[in-house]
């Protein structure tokens, strides 16, 4: 037994149709009817809230879901369709009070000039709330959506190819907090007496040239309540890597086991310092598909049930755990102690895994004294233990 | 045989970033905060409005080289905060303006058809177009496009939209676990479109919404724009709220409608207007008279005469008279960013006309500014603009309006109390919801969605060209 004391864990999860496993749709509890409708996503948030949970994310994409890598498929016996993550956020952001929202926005073909201003308002909306997590798409079918380039061919996520994705991906972030930082907070003086609504020497221009983009600014929407809403990254390799510790506050990570996980924080923790970000906290947190039950052979069985509706084994980026929510804290203890300072875990049926997490996982950390029994912050910055940032713009 | 009582669609319009809003006012809110728009939201539900409405700018505005300081600054972004505003609201419709010119038809349609199934079926789309690189250096593209072509863009935007809001027939999301069956149809969403301006194909990811497609309005005044609105729109959002002129207009534009294969009631006509209440009619002709010096400053009128002076008149004394200098004319403007400066096609003309107006009364140019800006619409007492209303309404002036008050948030809430019942009494205005979308209150059928065959959208996307040329 470690004699030092144990430092909190941070927990999010992951929300996407009907769970990760896909046939989780044909579970009795997945309602799969209801996907497209505000009501079934307000209730698995409101659940997630109910766990005390520091946020949620929620997937998103320009195309299709697919069971393959780059390509669209035919098939009909899976989910297919989704909402736009943002407004789905938005939706449910007067509805809840503390949890964070965290949508997905895909960088490659929107416009960063537009996403920094929705995950402004989503801030707004949820008074502090609101984070982005940003994701590329190397899909050449996502590209015919915006018939504006063509993405060539790849075999891998790992050549040049997708290192450009990223580059661009570390503008667009770039843009994005620039662009949150264009006002200043006192900007607004609303002076009568001048006649002045703002102050527009506490308005910038973001001058942002980049390869990929230009991008003039101000904002149009005023500095967001957080400041900078927290920004997060899912990485398998280097050069996602890098962008999570040059940009990110949250980078979600994929590790197998302890010494995976000890590895990928080095590497991420090195390129921090090599990015000059070394004082600054940036967490790592760690992905796991869950299926949980109170009976470890209940959870593998269902599992099995799950994989013979799909017809074949689920496999995942990330380990998929199977077992109680007393062996699920073991290991999230376990891979804590490699380095990661929280975990995103992706229930498999949303319907039951879940409240598996907040009824049964949540309790047992709390019991373990590393898990949160109230809200302590109203903003996601504040659960994560970030300071509100100095706008980079401000006269110090 | 008398003609039936029309009914009155009524919307509330968020107030702008204009010097229609009156910021200084002790009674004025935040035009950012939620709280803001939950009220003013909740404000027309209460009153049974047809629909909320939003107006989107993508660049802050400019003159004189610098950032327009005297009017409200800042504005959420339009999707995020209806969406929001769809959690705290059950019936009132949701309007956004969203610009075809910096966005793409993908993205759009599924920010639209997601608003639509999250409001369970009360979106609408206010189409708008620009060209100016101004706005455009805040994105990708920068100012890539010929101003003659800006509806010809905004046509096959909108046709490339319905496709794919189209893509998907409705009946697809089968979702039987015992079958294992999600989708009845492997192909639900497919499209192509091969046109000038989009060149796309695949999967659209967003199955039907509960509107089919939002209620689609249009807001220019060109030839162009009027062509747009009577081949593609639901609604237009209009400036005429005058008897005369709107009745003109309502004319014009819905004679329009038969060379598409359109009945008249296919396209609603809603002007924005301005009100202004009191307990007599001369107490509200002098609250009005008050609201319009406090939206006309002494700095706001010189900004303002700058506009058809297109040049620096900061040293001018806004109570004293007249520049005796010209404007400059010329293709850089000293305002940038503000559709506005483009009414006065003959800036000499005017300059002449305000100076000759402005001796023969006496004004300064605060006055000056004063008097030609736009007087508020509806002055009197509660009776009087109820009256005046429904009297606009049934010489078929327009189908309805779309108020914009001059205080954030609170700005309706007197219209909601003291003129909606007196409406309501007439048997003019609902008492309740009849239905639960937006295409329920406006009295529109829900689309069919089969493309082409509707007949109400021209997806030739030579129309807009045919129209401009």
């Amino acid at each position: 037994m470690s004699s030092t004391p144990l430092s909190p864990l941070h927990l999010a999860v992951a929300l996407d149709g009907t769970g990760w496993h896909p046939a989780s749709w044909r579970e009795p509890v997945a309602r799969p009817q209801e996907l497209f409708t505000a009501g079934y996503w307000a209730d698995l948030v409101a659940e997630a809230e109910r766990g005390l949970l520091d946020f949620v994310t929620l997937e998103d994409g320009l195309g299709p879901q697919s069971s393959h890598l780059l390509d669209p498929d035919d098939r009909t016996d899976q989910v297919r369709g989704r909402l736009d993550a943002v407004l789905v956020a938005s939706r449910v952001a007067p509805l809840t009070r503390h949890i964070g929202l965290v949508p997905t926005a895909v960088t490659t073909h929107t416009e960063p000039f537009h996403i920094s201003k929705a995950i402004a308002t989503l801030d707004y909306v949820s008074t502090g709330r609101a984070g982005l997590r940003v994701q590329i798409t190397a899909r050449p079918s996502d590209a015919d959506h915006f018939g504006r380039r063509t993405i060539p061919r790849i075999d891998d996520y790992h050549g040049p190819v997708v290192t450009e994705l990223f580059d661009e991906a570390a503008d667009y972030v770039e843009v994005v907090r620039r662009l949150w930082d264009s006002w200043e907070d006192d900007a607004e003086i609303r002076d009568v007496a001048t006649g002045r609504f703002i102050d527009r020497d506490k308005l910038h221009y973001i001058d942002f040239e980049g390869r990929h983009f230009s991008v003039k600014g101000p904002s149009i929407t005023p500095r967001p309540p957080q400041g900078q809403p927290v920004v997060a990254a899912l990485a398998h390799a280097t050069v996602p890597y890098r962008l999570v510790a040059r940009a990110a506050d949250v980078g979600f990570v994929t590790p197998h086991d302890t010494d995976q996980a000890r590895a990928i924080v080095a590497e991420i923790r090195a390129e921090q310092q090599a990015a000059g970000r070394a004082a600054e906290p940036l967490h790592v947190f760690g992905d796991l598909v869950v299926l949980l039950d109170d009976d470890p052979a209940e959870a593998a069985a269902r599992r099995d049930r799950l994989d013979t509706l799909a017809g074949e084994a689920y496999t995942s980026d990330a380990r998929i755990f199977t077992g109680t929510p007393a062996q699920l804290a073991d290991l999230l203890q376990e891979l804590a102690q490699a380095g990661l300072t929280g975990f995103r875990l992706r229930p498999a049926v949303a319907g039951h895994d879940l409240p598996a997490i907040t009824r049964g996982l949540v309790p047992e950390l709390q019991r373990r004294g590393v898990f949160r029994h109230a809200y302590e912050a109203d903003t996601l910055r504040g659960l994560l233990g970030l300071s509100r940032p100095a706008n980079r713009y401000a006269a110090a | 045989m008398s003609k039936p009582l029309k009914q009155i669609h009524l919307a509330a319009h968020f107030p702008g970033v204009n010097n229609t809003t009156v910021w200084s006012d002790p009674k004025a809110g935040s035009h950012i905060e939620f709280s803001s728009f939950a009220h003013f939201a909740r404000t027309a539900e209460r009153a049974k409005f047809d629909f909320l409405f939003l107006a989107e700018g993508l660049r802050l505005r400019e003159q004189g080289g610098a950032i327009y300081d005297l009017d409200v600054v800042g504005r959420p972004d339009t999707f995020t905060v209806l969406a929001a505003l769809a959690a705290v609201t059950d019936r009132l419709g949701l309007t956004g303006t969203i610009n075809s010119t910096f966005n793409e038809p993908y993205e759009v349609a599924r920010q639209f058809a997601s608003l639509d199934h999250l409001s369970g079926g009360r979106a609408a789309w206010n189409v708008v177009t620009s060209w100016d690189a101004f706005t455009g250096e805040n994105f990708r593209r920068g100012g890539f496009l010929p101003q003659d072509e800006r509806y010809s863009r905004a046509q096959e935007f909108l046709a490339t939209a319905t496709e794919l809001f189209d893509s998907w027939q409705g009946d697809e999301i089968v979702a039987d676990p015992a079958t294992g069956t999600f989708l009845g149809d492997a192909k639900a969403g497919a499209f192509v479109h091969e046109g000038h301006h989009f060149d796309i194909h695949g999967r659209f990811n967003v199955p039907r919404s509960p509107q089919g497609r939002p209620v689609i309005f249009q807001a220019g005044d060109s030839d162009e724009g009027r062509e747009f609105a009577a081949s593609s729109a639901d609604a237009i959002f209009s400036r005429y709220a005058q008897l005369e002129a709107g009745q003109a207009f309502y004319t014009d534009v819905k004679s329009r409608l038969a060379k598409y294969g359109r009945r008249s009631d296919q396209l609603l006509i809603l002007p924005a207007a301005s009100f202004v209440l009191g307990d007599t009619d001369a107490e509200a002709q002098e609250i009005a008279k008050d609201v319009r010096r406090r939206q006309v400053s002494g700095a706001t009128a010189l900004k303002h005469l700058e506009f058809v002076w297109n040049r620096d008149l900061s040293s001018y004394d806004p109570e004293g008279p007249l520049p005796d200098v010209d404007p400059v004319v010329g293709e850089q403007h000293i305002s940038r960013g503000r559709a506005q400066v483009r009414m006065y096609r003959d800036p000499l003309a005017v300059a002449r006309e305000w100076r000759e107006l402005a001796q023969a009364n006496n004004w300064s140019i605060r006055d000056l500014v004063i008097e030609t800006g736009n007087r508020q619409n509806f002055v009197g007492t509660p009776e009087t603009v109820a009256r005046t209303i429904d009297e606009y309404v049934q010489a078929d002036a327009s189908d309805g309006f779309i108020l914009v008050p001059h205080i954030t948030p609170t700005g309706l809430d007197e219209f909601a109390d003291k003129v909606v019942p007196l409406l309501q009494e007439k048997g003019v205005f609902r008492t309740e919801y009849e239905g639960t979308t937006l295409r329920d209150h406006l009295g529109l059928a829900l689309p069919d969605s089969r493309p082409r065959s509707s007949g109400g959208i021209p997806v030739d996307e030579t129309a807009g060209e045919r129209a401009a040329s």
